[in-house]
């Protein structure tokens, strides 16, 4: 019997090593892994590079595990936000690498990875400060530059329902990175607000199917703060 | 002289979308012209974070955390609305099937490169986020902005100072002096200029040369 439903926190976050990439959905709070991102900072794991949308604000979730000096390297797109103090602080003093990318290409970077595709062209960044060093090549007239997928060793994801296949129903504007960074990892954990039973889940409602997902665990996250 | 208030900008540009456009506006300025398009005008908003078919700020009963547009404050979806994720939000905007992107800027040139996201090479951090993918797949690109910088500098000019966003795809500015088409081989060419507001009044407030025809 296939069962990705796991029973602690602890279950949900064994074997995450040191230098691993982490993926973190969400887009602000609505669709992100709080839960998760505090299993991490409790867990342990350091020198991370962490993928996600913003870079954290205040001083819990991802600033929080800045703050603690567990991460290396943030890619993300828009880092500067109201409240986005840990990192700036940590850029600032040269203890935080950064990887800007635009968010289009930060998201088909991981679909492609998901995808077994290892790079793509695209125009988006095309002869701008983030085209340098990639190489640039011309189709019918216009130009691209060449982006390399983004693998990662593990996803920390939010999702609304789940069954024990990992099968992921969102909520919302909640869906926003996470199927995307479900596909890219090696092990792929979902947080999730309900369960239901196998075949409960409605077939057309399922956004990723259990394939890309490895754990689950069920934590009453309740609403999105902010 | 009566220069555009911010809300007459929007306005301005709300009243040039038609009916059936899908249309992206950016975080800011852009994001009010919403505000200014009739509901019975069938106008499917988009937002980065996977939202199709936005409709306006839901009332205090309404309210639902869910469901937020791209600068995270909360929205309402119109009937017919949908939700896509973040890669296929991007494939939209990036495959061309955005009628029209409105964003905000720093700079517009003569030959419509756009410089929006980054005050310098050594900016300490800077923030991207969508507008290089909009800039660059949105059939249409129109910047909405004051005519100058606080400091009274021009921000229509002849050539990009600051970092480019994207290269060659603006096609219109809204100020508050007036609005100004991007015409290819061209420049700037004034369609409309604010009450009172004269020709040589705005050229002295550009850094490029704005054309009548």
């Amino acid at each position: 019997m296939i069962n990705k439903i796991v029973q602690s926190m602890a279950e949900a976050m064994e074997g995450i090593k040191d230098g691993s990439t982490v993926l973190i959905g969400g887009f602000g709070s609505v669709g992100q892994p709080d839960a998760l991102i505090e299993g991490l900072i409790e867990q342990g794991a350091k020198d991370l590079t962490c993928v996600a949308n913003n870079a954290g604000t205040g001083h819990v979730g991802l600033a929080r595990l800045m703050e603690l000096g567990r991460v290396r390297k943030i890619i993300c797109s828009f880092p500067r936000s109201a409240g986005s103090v840990v990192f700036e602080e940590l850029y600032k003093a040269g203890k935080l690498e950064l990887e800007i990318v635009p968010q289009g290409t930060l998201a088909e970077r991981m679909r492609a990875a998901g995808a077994g595709i290892p790079a793509f062209y695209t125009a988006t960044g095309a002869g701008t400060l983030l085209a340098r060093g990639k190489e640039a090549r011309e189709f019918d007239g216009r130009d691209y530059i060449l982006e390399k997928s983004l693998p990662a060793d593990v996803a920390l994801i939010e999702a609304w329902e789940a069954d024990r296949w990992g099968n992921l129903i969102y909520k919302d504007s909640g869906r926003n990175f996470n199927p995307v960074m479900a596909m890219a990892a090696t092990l792929t954990i979902a947080q999730v607000q309900n369960i239901g039973e196998l075949g409960t889940l409605d077939p057309e409602k399922i956004v990723t199917p259990g394939v890309y997902v490895n754990r689950v665990l069920r934590v009453d996250r309740g609403a999105p703060w902010a | 002289m009566q220069p555009f208030s911010r809300s007459q900008m929007a306005a301005r540009a709300a009243s040039d979308i038609p009916e059936g456009w899908v249309v992206n506006l950016g975080i800011g300025m852009p994001t009010a012209i919403a505000d200014h398009v009739p509901l019975d005008r069938e106008v499917i908003f988009q937002s980065e974070n996977g939202v199709i078919g936005m409709g306006p700020a839901p009332d205090k009963a309404h309210e639902n955390p869910w469901l937020i547009n791209a600068g995270k404050a909360m929205v309402t979806l119109r009937p017919g609305g949908s939700y896509v994720h973040h890669s296929d939000s991007f494939a939209m905007i990036r495959g061309g099937h955005i009628d029209l992107c409105v964003l905000g800027g720093f700079e517009v040139a003569e030959n419509g490169d756009l410089a929006n996201w980054a005050t310098s090479e050594n900016d300490s951090a800077p923030a991207v986020g969508g507008a290089m993918d909009l800039g660059a797949g949105a059939k249409r690109l129109w910047v909405i902005m004051d005519h100058t910088t606080k400091d009274g500098r021009p921000k229509l000019v002849d050539q990009c100072g600051y970092p480019l966003t994207a290269l060659g795809t603006v096609n219109r500015v809204y100020t508050n002096l007036g609005v100004f088409d991007v015409v290819k081989g061209t420049g700037f060419v004034v369609r409309d200029l604010a009450p009172g507001v004269t020709l040589e009044y705005a050229q002295s407030q550009s850094a490029a040369k704005l054309h009548t025809t």
